[in-house]
């Protein structure tokens, strides 16, 4: 599936809207950062609620493509910054970890 | 009005061995102890013969420890023009005074310098109490003694350093203890120059986790250290070495699950006992020494076939 068909899928709201054409293959769901760096698999969505700075980092080094971030977390003006400059998208979602996932699965494995 | 203490030091931008000291240097190894106080009774005459007496420039107010106001030489000077220099200084202190804390990183003292306008720093301690004073003099005599001593260090380190090798990249990183803003850059940069000299995909991203958890370990755990890149046509050898304070258990280290993380350090989603299993793992060979004086690890990945196969990341499908 592409990356902008993540809004409607999830009801969530773009706060930065990166690399929308982009193919996601896979997701990952995890607040533990150094769990998404040894298994998210690369073109994936990643399902966390760690709002902050450094989640973007070990999205960039794990090839992750989007983050989902769920239950509403608000997300930091620098965390949003960085995700641009990686050109990674940030998507938020009134979901939990466990209803996004759930809806994403569904999706990935439909295809 | 030219601003006469500013520090001209930047507390980012330095060399990384002098952002480094200011990191590591506490207000309290830099401020003077034995304050000159007044009490708020006294009169502002007093603070002046004080001042005079003493060589100094301002007064902290107290009550037992516990700091009140501030009376500095203006205000002094201001008392003998307006004629109320034999009021109390109670009358007349500056009640709102901006102090520092003797836990905090001497960045701090050098960027307060650039906020307010003021000579010196009441410090407090524990319980909010004074427990000294620091002053621009005290920061400058305090970094020239560390610098000093760091450059002898630096150039006997120079006359051992061995030569490079034909055709071996090297490249290093400083890392500094819960500098969660510029965490992760190192492994950033050196996933880049992998890519940038087209090591195959998946090596790269062993590589990146090996340096981005050898990153981290020093950011949460260490007082500061450095991460360095060696890439030659044979390897790939990521080398993390630190100043402490070292690893009790190495052997506990190591395993899954294990850490010393506090509860903020596990609130962001790290410090959850993965990242030194994580690093072995997708390493071919790895390395890792730990004594009081520091953390030395070492995590190589072989570039040439027939060497490391069947070591994935997890992620390899």
């Amino acid at each position: 599936m592409k990356v902008s068909e993540l809004e409607a899928l999830l009801d969530g709201r773009w706060v930065h809207a990166g690399g929308r054409e982009q193919e996601v293959s896979a997701g990952f769901t995890s607040d533990l950062l150094s769990d998404v760096m040894a298994n998210a698999p690369e073109n994936s969505v990643l399902v966390t609620i760690q709002a902050h700075k450094n989640t973007v980092a070990v999205a960039g080094l794990a090839g992750i493509v989007t983050l989902v971030i769920c239950s509403n977390r608000p997300v930091p003006d620098d965390m949003r910054a960085a995700a641009e400059q990686e050109g990674l998208g940030i998507l938020t979602t009134a979901l939990n970890q466990f209803e996004t996932s759930g809806r994403l699965y569904r999706r990935l494995h439909a295809e | 009005m030219k601003r006469q203490n500013v520090i001209p030091l930047s507390t980012d931008e330095a060399p990384p061995i002098i952002v480094e000291l200011v990191y590591q240097m506490k207000i309290k190894d830099v401020m003077t102890t034995e304050v000159v106080t007044a009490a708020k009774h006294d009169t502002l005459r007093s603070v002046q013969q004080l001042m005079r007496a003493r060589s100094i420039s301002g007064v902290p107010i107290v009550e037992g420890r516990r700091l009140v106001g501030i009376v500095s030489v203006d205000d002094v000077l201001t008392a003998l023009d307006n004629g109320y220099i034999d009021d109390e200084i109670q009358d007349h202190m500056s009640r709102n005074v901006i102090v520092l804390e003797e836990d905090m990183p001497l960045s701090f003292a050098i960027q307060y310098y650039e906020k307010y306008s003021y000579g010196r720093f009441p410090v407090l301690g524990r319980n909010r109490m004074l427990s000294g004073i620091i002053t621009s003099r005290d920061i400058i005599v305090a970094l020239l003694i560390r610098l000093d001593r760091e450059f002898e260090k630096l150039e006997r380190q120079l006359g051992k350093r061995p030569l490079e090798l034909h055709g071996t990249l090297r490249q290093q990183f400083a890392t500094r203890r819960y500098d969660f803003e510029h965490a992760g850059r190192a492994s950033t940069e050196i996933k880049k120059i992998l890519k940038e000299r087209s090591v195959d995909t998946k090596t790269v991203r062993r590589a990146t986790v090996a340096a981005y958890e050898l990153e981290m370990n020093q950011v949460l755990h260490s007082l500061g250290g450095t991460i360095s890149l060696q890439l030659s046509a044979a390897a790939i050898t990521i080398q993390a070495d630190d100043i402490g304070p070292g690893i009790n258990d190495v052997d506990d280290a190591l395993q899954e699950g294990y850490s010393t993380a506090t509860e903020w350090i596990r609130s962001l989603g790290f410090g959850a006992g993965m990242g030194l299993p994580n690093a072995r793992r997708v390493a071919d060979e790895f390395r890792i020494h730990s004594s009081s004086q520091g953390t030395h690890a070492m995590a190589t990945i072989y570039l040439q076939e027939g060497h490391g196969e069947g070591i994935g990341t997890g992620s390899a499908s």
